[in-house]
């Protein structure tokens, strides 16, 4: 057998303190990157306003294209190079006009360039009111996808279990939308699926750590909660290593090679793999330990005073 | 094999043989050389000479149809999202309106000839159209969003023109005097503020240079805003610039408010080089009547010999020639300083007849083509790269369980996309990341089976014990993690949007047939493995 993480033995409940340190600590980040930012990044999607991809042949450079885009009659427009020469990304805030900017830019290229070629890659034009509405569907698709879970764990657990699992999902997916609003990423529909997705794949680690602690706690009943935790966590983390590398190879194969169009959604779901598992080891079992104790310790406090009377 | 073994065999197979049969079709589809697929993708049976002609075509469609389509992200397209503007028809008049407006699009958008058009209503007033492959984006907007109201209406007379124009001067004077009469020694400007911006060539045709259009729309609009400034006529602006003495304008006719005749009489419109005798070669589009309007428009030329007849559309007047007879026959001509482009257009949207009301672009995403194919071929590679990265992981790490894990992954996957084929769905890139994220949870599911039956193994099971256990205690937990993720992608689907919906489908469908292969099959050929050979030891 070739195996890896067999036979460990870790305390890992002596140390989560360390572990909400940490964590507190990139949710600091992300909340302090999100304050300086503004919130988070909304793409056209969620804002409105007009994406417009262009390839210009033979390449020129960016401050020529700023100068047609501003001449087409859209200054402040941002503009942003890609990686291939030639290739630009042109976001143009919400206008009063309903046709596209593209064929404008496109002709104020050509007109300051002639005798170059400018190839319309891609638009994406959304109306003030559809970015409204797709927002609002985005999140109320967030809060459904979350309210289903939250309650399929509240009915397959304990209570006290699904507390963990919320914090870690909201740990997860909060330092997710930290990480792209410090790399000035923009939170666009692909983007939500991915936030999604990492919102599924961390109660599903979660759930993986919870069954066994529960199957453990009959098995191992002289055991203290800590401990039953510890060896739950041992014994799967094997699996959980496995899972966790096997989802990051593919992510990291359509973060490297998919292409720009699907660049964010990995990225979004590398940050979030990573978190996730951390978070199913620590944060979930070492929130769910903290509120046993918590409940044992008042437990206690309520017996003692009851036999002074 | 014991009985029940051998009836989740058969029924592997079936599922196997099922899923080749609904995907063969795409295999033949997408195995052809580019060029043939588009032939395949642009045949129309209904367009066929012979008849063998019309059975290969049908053929061709019926390919076309089985074979798993690509999204727009992937093959490059256009996705138009349009309003239609019910704001000025009663209930019952808006409801017809979406349906109607419909029925219109799809005919126009037929008569440009796109390969498989999609239009979907959406909600109440929204139309959903989905062009594939299309290249000329600005042409197909301009077809699709023109409302191409034609109407005909009659130019007034000079004295009624003239009477228009009076009451004009006399609305804006006294509104800009805030309701006093203006004093009749006032200049020119105060006294006839509207008359003053026009250049008068004649008062039922006027001229307005270039830099005065705004300025007098603004008041053009004001007047049909206001509902107490009525009257049975009404302005209307030419649809072209002229040359006035080397200087940019526009004319600005008085026609009638009721239209004599609409749009809904023309039965057919083509584009045209020969209608102008002055210009020759200049586009224009030439229309028959059906025989109801072609009485309607006898009587009207009829009637009015001498005077001029404005071809209004959507509101700006294209022609207004003047009636020397009576037309008995039924036919007309519209030209103007049309492009052949426009002139073909045009000829379109009148043969298919007006919108009943305003429509609005409220959303819309282009892909081109090269995009297009550079995405599919990313999606392509990435997703192989990822799948391979994992098989080689798989089999390095649980060796022959790995190979069982790896062959229920196949089966997933094929499974997946025969789905896809069977329910006529869409491969979009974010339906790839669907895929891509089952692979990995399919491999989560056989991880936390065989991680199970090894902990099993080091406890001194025997084989079959150990393959028993492993199964029935990590199913607790792959159903719990299945579920959750099912609940969470069923969300997506339903408040979810476009891509967002797409993701979740793909990740759904391959989440459900995962429970079956990586589950069920992958356990059938670990028992046929292991009981067949009573193993006493296991490559895991």
């Amino acid at each position: 057998m070739f195996q890896i993480l067999h036979g460990i033995n870790v305390d890992w409940m002596r140390r989560r303190h360390i572990a909400f340190l940490f964590s507190g600590a990139c949710v600091l980040i992300s909340i302090v990157s999100l304050l300086v930012h503004g919130g988070p990044r909304y793409g056209v999607d969620f804002t409105g306003g007009s994406l417009v991809e262009i390839l210009v042949t033979p390449a020129v450079h960016a401050d020529a294209v700023r100068a047609a885009v501003d001449h087409a009659g859209y200054p402040g427009s941002e503009i942003q190079e890609l990686s291939r020469p030639g290739q630009f990304l042109i976001r143009v805030e919400s206008h009063a006009g309903r046709t596209s900017p593209a064929p404008a830019i496109q002709q104020a290229v050509v007109q300051q360039h002639p005798g170059s070629g400018v190839e319309v890659l891609r638009v994406e034009s959304v109306g003030p009111r559809v970015g409204g509405e797709l927002r609002g569907a985005a999140i109320k698709a967030i809060f459904f996808a979350l309210g289903f879970i939250l309650i399929y764990v509240g009915i397959r657990y304990d209570w006290r279990y699904s507390l963990g699992a919320v914090a870690a999902l909201f740990h997860d997916v909060f330092i997710t939308l930290g990480a792209l609003s410090l790399m000035n990423k923009e939170i666009t529909l692909t983007v939500v699926a991915a936030l999604l997705t990492i919102a599924g794949y961390s109660i599903n680690d979660t759930i993986v750590v919870f069954d066994r602690i529960r199957e453990r706690s009959r098995t191992l009943r002289r055991e203290t909660p800590a401990n039953v935790m510890n060896i739950a966590i041992n014994e799967t983390l094997s699996r959980t290593i496995i899972t966790s590398f096997t989802v990051f190879l593919t992510v990291l194969a359509l973060y490297t090679l998919g292409g720009e169009v699907i660049h964010d959604f990995a990225f979004a779901m590398l940050v979030g793999v990573v978190f996730g598992t951390y978070s199913s080891v620590y944060v979930a079992s070492g929130l769910a330990l903290e509120v046993q104790l918590w409940l044992e310790r008042a437990g206690q406090g309520q017996s003692q005073s009851r036999g002074k009377k | 094999m014991t009985r029940s073994d051998q009836w989740k065999f058969y029924l592997t197979v079936v599922f196997v043989l099922a899923s080749v049969w609904t995907l063969w079709p795409t295999f033949q589809f997408y195995s052809l050389p580019a060029k043939e697929r588009q032939v395949v993708l642009q045949a129309r049976p209904s367009q066929a000479t012979t008849e063998a002609e019309r059975i290969q075509l049908e053929k061709y469609a019926k390919l076309r149809e089985k074979a798993i389509k690509l999204g727009l992200d992937l093959q490059g397209g256009m996705y138009l999202l349009l309003e239609v503007d019910t704001s000025k028809l009663g209930p019952a008049e808006a409801k017809n309106a979406v349906d109607q407006a419909m029925q219109i699009i799809r005919n126009r958008v037929d008569q440009f000839g796109v390969a498989e058009p999609s239009i979907q209503r959406q909600g109440l007033t929204r139309i959903l159209i989905q062009l594939p492959g299309l290249l000329d984006q600005e042409r197909a907007k301009a077809l699709i969003g023109q409302t191409a109201l034609l109407e005909f209406k009659l130019v007034k007379t000079e004295e009624e023109s003239k009477a228009l124009y009076d009451r004009i001067d006399g609305y804006f004077a006294r509104k800009l005097r805030g309701g006093a009469a203006p004093d009749s020694a006032a200049p020119d400007s105060v006294l006839h503020p509207f008359t003053s911006k026009l250049l008068a060539s004649s008062h039922s045709e006027a001229v307005v240079l270039n830099e005065n259009i705004p300025i007098v729309d603004a008041m053009v609009r004001q007047l049909k805003a206001d509902s107490t400034f009525t009257s049975d006529a009404q302005l209307a602006w030419d649809s072209h610039d002229q040359d006035v003495s080397g200087r940019t304008a526009r004319g600005l006719y008085v026609v009638g408010r009721e239209a004599l005749m609409k749009g809904s009489e023309v039965a057919s419109a083509q584009m045209r080089l020969d209608l102008d005798a002055t210009r020759p070669g200049a586009p224009g589009v030439s229309f028959n009547l059906t025989s109801r309007g072609g009485a309607l428009f006898g009587d009207i030329t009829g009637a009015n010999v001498g005077r001029r007849l404005a071809i209004v559309l959507d509101g700006k007047i294209q022609s207004a020639p003047n009636i020397q007879e009576k037309i008995p026959r039924g036919q007309g001509s519209i030209t103007g300083n049309f492009t052949e482009e426009e002139a073909q257009n045009l000829a379109i949207v009148l043969r298919s007849g007006a919108l009943p009301a305003p429509v609005n672009v409220i959303e819309e995403r282009t892909i081109g083509p090269s995009l297009g194919q550079d995405s599919i071929d990313k999606g392509i590679r990435s997703g192989a790269v990822g799948a391979l990265l994992v098989v080689l992981f798989m089999v390095v790490y649980y060796r022959v369980s790995g190979v069982v894990a790896v062959v229920a992954l196949i089966l997933n996957i094929l499974g997946l996309l025969a789905c896809m084929a069977g329910f006529h769905s869409t491969l979009t890139l974010p339906g790839i990341a669907g895929i891509v994220l089952t692979i990995g949870m399919a491999v989560d599911t056989n991880v936390l089976i065989f991680e199970r039956i090894r902990e099993e193994l080091r406890n001194k099971r025997t084989v079959l014990a150990a393959i028993e256990t492993g199964y029935a205690r990590a199913y607790r937990t792959i159903i719990d993690a299945h579920v959750t993720v099912l609940l969470s992608s069923f969300a997506l689907m339903w408040f979810g949007t476009g891509p967002i919906r797409g993701f979740a489908i793909t990740l759904s469908i391959g989440l459900i047939i995962n429970l079956i292969t990586a589950v069920g099959i992958s356990k059938m050929i670990f028992d046929a493995w292991s009981v067949r050979r009573k193993l006493s030891s296991i490559s895991i």
